[in-house]
């Protein structure tokens, strides 16, 4: 096999890889198997002149490897003209009438475009448990991606998620705050 | 994104904790007074065994440690008669000696001083990483032939620390050191929970942008997807046996309860509600699976078991009540119960005796409770000056400690199993 020949495989692999990528919502089949190796933070292990001879055959049963993500980089939503976020009221899941037109036009824009995807994220405000407050924020979600479908958008085309209370739009423990927090985001994938 | 190359993993970015200290004290509590000498040769080993042990029953809120006046290890003639003229009713003397090998043999004895005899002496070996997880099973064993119960400080607690974008899922020992961090994202990481062998954390992190549960080894680091459907994946909790987890999923169209294998596949809703159901915990015992749901209007704990069927309500008392824990007898159920005027407090419910309900905390903001594994303790969130910490309290709110990390979150605590 000559040089050129193997690297052309090399691309095609990686072109196949990222396809698998790309498709992050689909169910799996296989989980991924992702390993990393194990690095001890701190403590005597890691500051110790020594590390006795037994410690490198015998893992200590109080070590915890890290696993370390803050290396990649987020996605961020490409803008257009479009307003992208709509506000709920306190433990509502109805989308206010002035919140209509901005579901309508990305409606519009996703019916007339298929291949555009967009991701609806939900969001609530920080009162109660975190977990109570992705479902609600699930909610919220679903509330947008039914009223797109009620317009014509594909399923193929767009995904509710939730966030809950773990990325307010406002800090602050008050209505105020809150209000800004209650909300759901629609954004480009 | 300079900033999150400065991120690193070193242990000095991690903010700073202290151990859990004991905050409020219960009037009347009977203490048993006990001399723990520093152990023979420990500073050689670096690690302060007998400090550690005497920190362990003190955090206990049943001992009133101290320190020995004078030399002490496990070859000691200790005389029952001069300890209790002093006021100790039990003595700890013990060593530390390095093997050729590089490992440590760790020894000790515990007298009765009462009736002038020796309860306990033991040896372990350790590798230099675990000689404060023999402190730990120290503390454990002396603290069991004391009381009759078994001793938490030898197991951990796994909880999430917010600072600023960065959060990091740490493992702590039940006393709040030695902190290490299993992930770090700068996506949120919430609801760690404990694989019944201690082995293994399942949680849900957001770094794919959407929230996925994860399975990962403590030990080696290596982690898969467990559910990671359409929408959100969330709430894993393990059946007792560690085969199954139930998950939150909301394939459906709404957050719904099902069941999947440990190695993943294909889910089996367990609840079908056109509301939330949400927030799942097992019985110890595995015959119902504890949850969430606003099926009744707000949010309140129903059961249900879990190979499916009718659930039934649990809470009645107020309009929210919320994160289900339940001791590992399985008699006593602890959640989150918003009051009238909006505070959120821990609440206690006896399961045996007709369902009796009493706060145990009078905070405001508590959330996220998990039982100890003795059943004895129950580690939750507070908020003090703006900032989420770590508490503890007894069965009867009268001792609570208190874990601080300066300038940043302490969140979604689970106190691990024996297992270790």
């Amino acid at each position: 096999m000559n040089p050129k020949s193997s690297l052309s495989i090399a691309t095609l692999v990686a072109a196949a890889l990222l396809a698998g990528c790309s498709s992050g919502v689909k169910l799996q089949e296989t989980p991924p198997v992702e390993t990393r190796t194990p690095q001890p933070v701190g403590g005597a292990a890691a500051t110790g002149s020594q590390t006795p001879a037994a410690s490198t055959s015998a893992t200590p049963q109080s070590q915890v490897a890290t696993v370390d993500l803050t290396k990649q980089g987020g996605s961020t939503a490409a803008a257009d003209g479009l307003a992208r976020i709509v506000y709920f009221d306190f433990d509502s899941f109805v989308i206010k009438d002035e919140f209509k037109p901005v579901v309508e036009g990305h409606a519009r824009t996703m019916v007339a475009n298929k291949q555009r995807r967009m991701v609806v994220e939900g969001h609530a405000d920080e009162r109660g448990s975190r977990e109570y407050n992705l479902a609600l924020g699930q909610k919220r979600a679903e509330s947008v991606v039914r009223s797109l479908s009620l317009l014509g958008v594909g399923p193929a085309q767009v995904e509710a998620v939730s966030f809950g209370e773990e990325r307010p739009a406002a800090q602050g423990s008050d209505e105020a705050a809150w209000a800004k927090n209650r909300r759901a985001e629609l954004k480009d994938r | 994104m300079a900033a999150l190359g400065a991120w690193g993993l070193a242990g000095a970015s991690l903010p700073a904790t202290a151990q859990f200290r004991v905050e409020i004290s219960g009037v009347g509590a009977t203490q048993i007074p006990i001399v723990v000498g520093n152990f023979r040769d420990e500073a050689a080993s670096g690690t302060s065994i007998g400090g550690i042990v005497r920190a362990d029953l003190a955090r206990s809120g049943l001992f009133r440690s101290s320190e020995s006046p004078q030399p002490l290890d496990e070859r000691s003639t200790v005389v029952a008669a001069e300890w209790r003229a002093r006021g100790a009713d039990a003595v700890v003397g013990g060593s530390v000696a390095r093997l050729a090998d590089g490992r440590y043999d760790v020894r000790y004895k515990l007298w009765d001083a009462v009736r002038g005899e020796e309860l306990l002496g033991r040896s372990q070996l350790v590798v230099a990483g675990d000689l404060r997880l023999a402190a730990h099973r120290i503390a454990d064993e002396i603290y069991q032939a004391l009381t009759g119960e078994p001793g938490v400080f030898a197991t951990r607690i796994a909880y999430v620390l917010r600072s600023g974008r960065r959060h990091t899922l740490h493992v702590t020992d039940a006393d709040g050191e030695r902190a290490q961090v299993a992930l770090a994202s700068a996506e949120p990481i919430i609801s760690p929970a404990w694989s019944p062998d201690g082995r293994e954390l399942a949680y849900v992190s957001f770094e794919t942008q959407k929230a996925v549960v994860w399975v990962q080894s403590l030990v080696t680091g290596e982690r898969r997807q467990l559910a990671n459907f359409r929408g959100s994946n969330s709430a894993p909790a393990w059946s007792p046996d560690g085969r199954e987890l139930v998950v939150t999923l909301s394939t459906a169209g709404i957050a719904q309860l099902f069941v999947m294998a440990r190695e993943g596949g294909s889910p089996r809703r367990l609840t079908s509600s056109s509301a939330i159901d949400t927030e799942a915990v097992y019985a110890p015992d595995g015959r119902f699976v504890y949850f969430v749901s606003d099926r009744g209007g707000g949010p309140q704990i129903y059961r249900v078991p879990p190979a499916g069927g009718s659930p039934e309500r649990v809470t009645f008392g107020g309009a929210h009540n919320i994160s289900p824990s339940i001791s590992p007898d399985g008699k006593l159920l602890t959640y989150v119960a918003r009051q009238g005027n909006g505070a959120f407090k821990l609440a206690l419910m006896d399961l045996a005796n007709g369902g009796s309900v009493r706060l145990l905390t009078d905070t405001n903001d508590d959330e996220s409770p998990s039982f100890a594994p003795n059943g004895r303790l129950i580690v939750y969130t507070s908020r003090e000056r703006g900032r989420d910490v770590l508490m503890t309290t007894t069965l009867d709110g009268k001792i609570k400690t208190r874990l601080v990390s300066s300038g940043a979150d302490m969140l979604e605590p689970a106190w691990g199993p024996f297992n270790r």
